[in-house]
């Protein structure tokens, strides 16, 4: 593995109190911090003469339910003097904000309406918070693990009142997904018929 | 003598404009005829490609990469395989590495000539459009010959290239790397010292280093503003640390240097493919791991394991292990990156695609400001924007 991304870790457990996380993950960098440090953070990734991570690549959001908190607000960053990458990670619930970073990275003001648009994470102190990629007058959060992959609404043009309309979606055939996933390797469910091999031990003798 | 106040105007620029490049509905608002604010409304070609990659299996994710940004599929593609590849632990063969460059590279210029061309139809030079289409059209012909497709060639694979190229086409691409310098000097001859494209490129919409990268600015536009960032060259993927190229870099971060760069890096993408097609080594184009990559039809005809191996492919997908990673290849347009979750099973759980011309998007505000209306057309063309991969 790389040495330089060895010495910055070790350098940034030194030089940073407050990170939840440090670790590796297939030889990429990933840092975890609470919500109310990540702009002191990233203002030290970004300033410090060991660091310079000067461009903010991507922020981006991920969702998992299953989990307390809920979203991971994913910065990924990028060191040209250093030719290095790092990712930062802050967890959050759907009503915890995360403070913005568009005082630390000009950028970060598209990249964060997105999160929010997509995922519904707020970030507190945007100046300019609204909806990026989805229509005027959108209502949820498309990217969502529980959002429907067809949507909810469908729009027409409606020749009687000479306008676009938007209407619940009404598909003619149901949604379907297939469950491919192979019984074979990796088995660890029964299949039916698979008891009776195991309540009779010994073949079946022909009558 | 009274003193009346003027009420700034309003207007919208696009979503129906065809200096838009696309639909972009760019919300002006002017002092007389000088920008005083832009607020570029994007979205309108939003069509969900994340949640769909979610729900699709890895290889099924592929096409979609195509029509991200529709004039140069194969640099996609390039990332999502890369991406998967590190995931899984794959080691594509040399033949196949070598021909994934080979088709980056001509991606590359299939790209610069659209970008280019259309650039100067922009701002009022109509016949290197004209010529260029011409160039391109052969280009495609490389992809169709090699995919089947001119332009959503699914081509790239986890694991290698789908096909071994057909005879006699490193002849014709050598042929082409022989004939098309002379379409970049006469292009040149058109653009680069033509006093109407420099009074409408030169000083116009300025970025300087460190405001590039405050702007999360790559690829050509960042080096347009003086910064040497490839990252074919800093953080080199497939077999780009075995061939010999420069990184072109600009002076003024200007709409004409940004020209420049890309002109010369069309020379540079030439070099590229020739030593590619010298060097290229024979044997198989993609790992030879059934369990990851189809077997040859040939051998489903009597092995039950290779007709096992096809059918799982296509309908179960491969399992890719539980992890992440972020990779980066520079596409055409600057770094496309795409920052992949897997949770083990046979689809991605999450799949950011970081596309290049949505940070130029986003500095539409700041490199526009103070400039005149009939500038913001002359920007946005600099800045090489396709609404497939801004939106996605």
């Amino acid at each position: 593995m790389d040495q330089g991304l060895k010495d910055l870790r070790t350098y940034i457990t030194t030089a940073f109190k407050g990170i939840e996380s440090i670790e590796f993950v297939y030889e990429e960098l990933v840092l975890t911090v609470g919500p109310p440090d990540i702009n002191e953070l990233l203002h030290f990734l970004r300033t410090d003469a060991n660091c310079q991570f000067k461009v903010l690549i991507d922020i981006c959001g991920a969702d998992y339910p299953q989990r307390e908190k809920r979203f991971e607000v994913v910065y990924n960053l990028l060191s040209m003097s250093q030719n290095q990458r790092i990712r930062v990670k802050v967890m959050v619930d759907e009503n915890t904000p995360v403070p913005t970073s568009t005082n630390i990275y000009s950028c970060a003001g598209w990249f964060e309406r997105e999160a929010w648009d997509l995922y519904g994470v707020v970030f507190s102190g945007h100046k300019d918070l609204r909806r990026l990629l989805t229509d005027y007058g959108f209502e949820g959060h498309p990217l969502r693990k529980d959002f429907p992959l067809t949507g909810r609404v469908e729009v027409r043009y409606d020749e009687a009142q000479k306008r676009v309309v938007y209407d619940p979606v009404k598909l003619t055939q149901d949604f379907r997904t297939f469950d491919f996933l192979s019984p074979w390797e990796g088995m660890n469910r029964q299949l039916p018929g698979d008891e009776k091999a195991t309540n009779y031990d010994k073949p079946l003798e022909d009558d | 003598m009274n003193e009346t106040s003027i009420k700034n105007l309003t207007f919208n620029f696009g979503p129906q404009h065809p200096a838009a490049h696309g639909v972009l509905r760019l919300v002006l608002e002017m002092d007389g005829e000088v920008v005083e604010r832009a607020d570029p409304h994007i979205g309108l070609l939003h069509r969900g490609t994340e949640k769909l990659i979610e729900n699709k299996t890895y290889l099924q994710a592929i096409p979609y990469f195509d029509r991200l940004d529709y004039v140069s599929p194969m640099c996609q593609e390039h990332a999502f395989a890369l991406a998967t590849e590190k995931l899984m632990g794959i080691k594509v063969p040399e033949r196949g590495q070598y021909i994934r460059v080979l088709f980056s590279e001509i991606t590359r210029i299939l790209n610069h000539i659209l970008n280019l061309t259309a650039y100067a139809l922009d701002v009022g030079a109509m016949t290197p459009l004209l010529w260029g289409f011409e160039e391109r059209e052969r280009l495609m012909e490389f992809y169709e010959r090699v995919s089947g497709a001119r332009l959503h060639a699914a081509y790239f694979r986890p694991g290698g290239v789908h096909q071994d190229l057909p005879k006699g086409l490193t002849e014709d691409i050598l042929e082409f790397c022989e004939t098309f310098p002379n379409f970049i000097d006469d292009m040149e001859q058109l653009l680069t010292g033509n006093r109407i494209f420099r009074q409408r490129t030169v000083d116009i919409g300025i970025i300087n280093a460190d405001e590039a990268q405050d702007w999360g600015m790559s690829g050509p536009v960042l080096r347009a503003s003086g910064v040497p960032w490839d990252l074919r060259k800093s953080q080199p993927y497939d077999i780009y640390d075995r061939v010999d190229f420069d990184v072109p870099v600009g002076k003024t971060g200007d709409c004409y240097a940004r020209y420049l760069v890309r002109v010369a890096e069309m020379r540079e993408s030439l070099r590229i493919i020739k030593q590619c097609i010298k060097d290229m080594p024979e044997g198989p184009v993609i790992s030879q791991d059934h369990k990851i990559t189809p077997p040859p039809r040939s051998e489903m005809k009597y092995s039950m394991e290779a007709l096992i191996h096809h059918f799982k492919l296509y309908t179960e997908g491969y399992h890719v292990p539980v992890g992440e990673t972020y990779t980066a290849v520079e596409a055409p347009k600057g770094e496309f990156g795409v920052y992949l979750v897997s949770d083990g099973s046979n689809r991605p759980y999450r799949c950011k695609i970081r596309a290049p011309g949505f940070a130029f998007m986003q500095s539409m505000d700041f490199l526009s400001r103070g400039h005149m209306l009939a500038d913001v057309p002359a920007i946005i063309g600099s800045l090489d924007i396709v609404f497939g991969e801004v939106d996605r």
